[in-house]
């Protein structure tokens, strides 16, 4: 299994390198955020109370970093899909190769290209902006970028295959992310502070609000928040249940 | 799960020991495919769909069987049956010695599959596809390119190597898909659809292909048509299937043979009428009718019948302009076993062929 995961792993990889261009266009968004947004945040995080500890940079980074591997994983099931109208996912199944292998290259190739988006999110932010950070903060909140991205990823996979949809997919994907996104205080916190009981209430329900914690937890060097510790356990849990699922969506003998 | 009184079971593999039979070396030997009762329904907006039926049949070692119909009749849902990406809900089988249901994993080591409109992503290189295919089979990385060096060379696409698949012409790509599915040398090889939308010429060609497999590999092939010229010129047996059934099987002149008989037609400068009364004379003939100076009718065998037709023409002074014997072609087998045309056959309900709904 170990074997068919890694060939892949480098087929996805080698057709990704291939076109970087859609590596750039994932990171457009989260740049054109920095840039045309991030200005703003520096008076706003100074003089608002209920913001996480660290200036404007610590604080909008690595929101960026979640909501770029959030997109980018979540929208892989779209290629899948393609894949599947031209006979690709097919002739692999029909090939002895390990199914979950055929799970597990595609969700590590996912991972794989999700780091690299974040760590030229950084390093865009360490060179033009004021961005105070610790080298092991950063890659902790990488890896929290990888693991994000197998989880979602993988999930996507799975509802893939069983919505069998290129219209669909994509629709059902916008309609469930945005509501994810705004409760999860990407932008700005959902905070005790700043935001109702009733929405704050509501934003610990989304284990996407302690996936941008624990990001912001690492991102600063604070690996002492409590914060830091329900994030990875919470990411943790969703990455397990997802990778369930995937495997045995692909593991199901029809498809 | 096999009945014990199957009539047929007992020519090949006894009914009830076939997953025991699968497991010995000998028995193996004995049939390339043995079906019995496969079916495969489906729910479709709730309502309940049988795509494929209960059939029965089996594939001989070596022989190249075409499974013949229109579009609907349920050939792509048994072929995803056969290749173990659709589980059956009825009936139990065997393909390439390995049972369908209990050893999916040993079904697929054995066979190759060349997917009904292809199998190949667009931004890929040739030898890329070629060369994971083989790794996903289990071969080490020379061996793969080996292979894949050999097959592009047997199937004209040697030069092609580096070429993303987008840029192929239709006929390379089919030859790209045929290649993907013979790269680990299977014994059995199942082809849905390998013509359908190439153009004459690359049809040619990809007929010379899976003749060659035969002759030179001895490679069992299984593939799906609805095309009556392309079964009659590549198939040793053709099973002729309509609404999810198997209507008729046999060899391609076994099947002509046995329905239509030839059709003679002859043109008279005059006595019409009494042609007609010769021609009705004739030993078997049958479908007697005069349409102005032209007479048509069948007889079993129109070579055996013309040397008499000849004769008491001439010997009653009928002047004949012309004569014609056409051999039924299994368009007229269709339509006699059908009552419809295979070229202008119904569209059944994609969702019962393409078998997604499941």
């Amino acid at each position: 299994m170990l074997r068919d995961t890694r060939l892949i792993f480098v087929r996805d990889m080698k057709l990704a390198l291939r076109s970087p261009t859609w590596l750039l266009i994932g990171i457009m968004q989260p740049l054109l955020y920095l840039f045309l947004f991030g200005p703003l945040m520096v008076s706003v995080v100074d003089h608002t109370p209920g913001f996480p500890p660290g200036g404007a940079w610590e604080v909008l980074t690595p929101a960026l970093i979640v909501q770029t591997a959030l997109f980018s994983g979540s929208f892989a099931g779209v290629a899948l899909l393609t894949e599947y109208r031209v006979g690709v996912v097919d002739r692999f199944r029909g090939t002895p190769a390990s199914r979950a292998a055929l799970l597990f290259g595609k969700v590590l190739a996912q991972a794989v290209q999700a780091t690299a988006q974040s760590v030229l999110i950084v390093l865009v932010t360490l060179l033009v902006f004021d961005l105070d950070a610790s080298l092991t903060g950063l890659l902790l909140s990488l890896a929290i970028a990888a693991v994000l991205a197998i989880a979602l990823s993988s999930a996507s996979y799975a509802l893939a295959m069983v919505l069998k949809s290129e219209a669909a997919f994509p629709a059902l994907m916008n309609a469930v992310l945005l509501p994810l996104l705004l409760l999860s205080g990407v932008l700005l916190p959902v905070s005790e502070q700043l935001a109702p009981g009733w929405l704050y209430n509501l934003a610990r329900i989304n284990p996407l609000t302690h996936v941008v914690d624990a990001e912001r937890a690492a991102f600063r060097g604070d690996m002492s928040a409590t914060g830091l510790l329900t994030g990875s356990l919470v990411l943790l849990v969703m990455a397990v249940l997802a990778l369930m699922w995937g495997t045995r969506t692909f593991r199901k003998e029809n498809a | 799960m096999a009945s014990p009184d199957e009539p047929r079971a007992t020519a090949g593999i006894p009914a009830g020991r076939r997953e025991s039979a699968a497991r010995l070396p000998g028995r193996e030997k004995d049939f390339m495919i043995t079906v019995r009762g496969l079916a495969r329904r489906f729910t479709v907006r709730g309502q309940s769909v049988e795509a494929v039926k209960g059939i029965d049949f089996d594939v001989a070692p070596g022989e190249v069987v075409g499974f013949l119909g229109p579009n609907g009749a349920g050939k792509t849902t048994t072929l995803r049956m056969l290749t173990t990406l659709l589980r059956p809900t009825g009936g139990t089988g065997t393909v390439a010695g390995c049972d369908l249901l209990t050893d999916p994993q040993g079904v697929r080591r054995r066979i190759g599959c060349v997917h009904q409109g292809g199998a190949t992503w667009p931004e890929s290189r040739v030898a890329e596809e070629i060369e994971l295919q083989a790794r996903l089979y289990g071969l080490s990385r020379s061996e793969a390119r080996r292979r894949g060096a050999l097959l592009a060379e047997r199937l004209d696409l040697a030069g092609l190597d580096q070429r993303p698949v987008k840029t192929l012409s239709g006929g390379q790509r089919r030859r790209l898909d045929i290649a993907l599915g013979l790269v680990h040398e299977p014994t059995l090889v199942f082809l849905d659809e390998p013509t359908t939308g190439l153009d004459p010429q690359s049809r040619a060609n990809l007929w010379d292909h899976v003749r060659r497999l035969r002759s030179e590999q001895a490679t069992t092939v299984f593939l799906t048509t609805h095309y009556l010229d392309e079964a009659d010129a590549l198939c040793d047996r053709i099973l002729v299937t309509d609404h999810g059934t198997i209507v008729a099987e046999g060899t391609p002149d076994a099947l002509k043979a046995r329905v239509a008989g030839d059709a003679i037609t002859i043109e008279v400068t005059d006595q019409v009428a009494e042609a007609a009364d010769v021609a009705g004379r004739l030993t078997g003939a049958t479908e007697v009718s005069v349409d102005g100076d032209t007479v048509r009718f069948r007889v079993p065998r129109g070579d055996a019948a013309l040397p008499e037709l000849l004769r008491t023409l001439d010997g009653r002074g009928i002047t004949m302009a012309s004569v014609k014997v056409n051999r039924p072609t299994l368009d007229d087998v269709f339509l006699s076993l059908t009552g419809r045309s295979l070229r202008d056959g119904d569209p059944a309900p994609r969702t019962t062929e393409a078998a997604h709904a499941a």
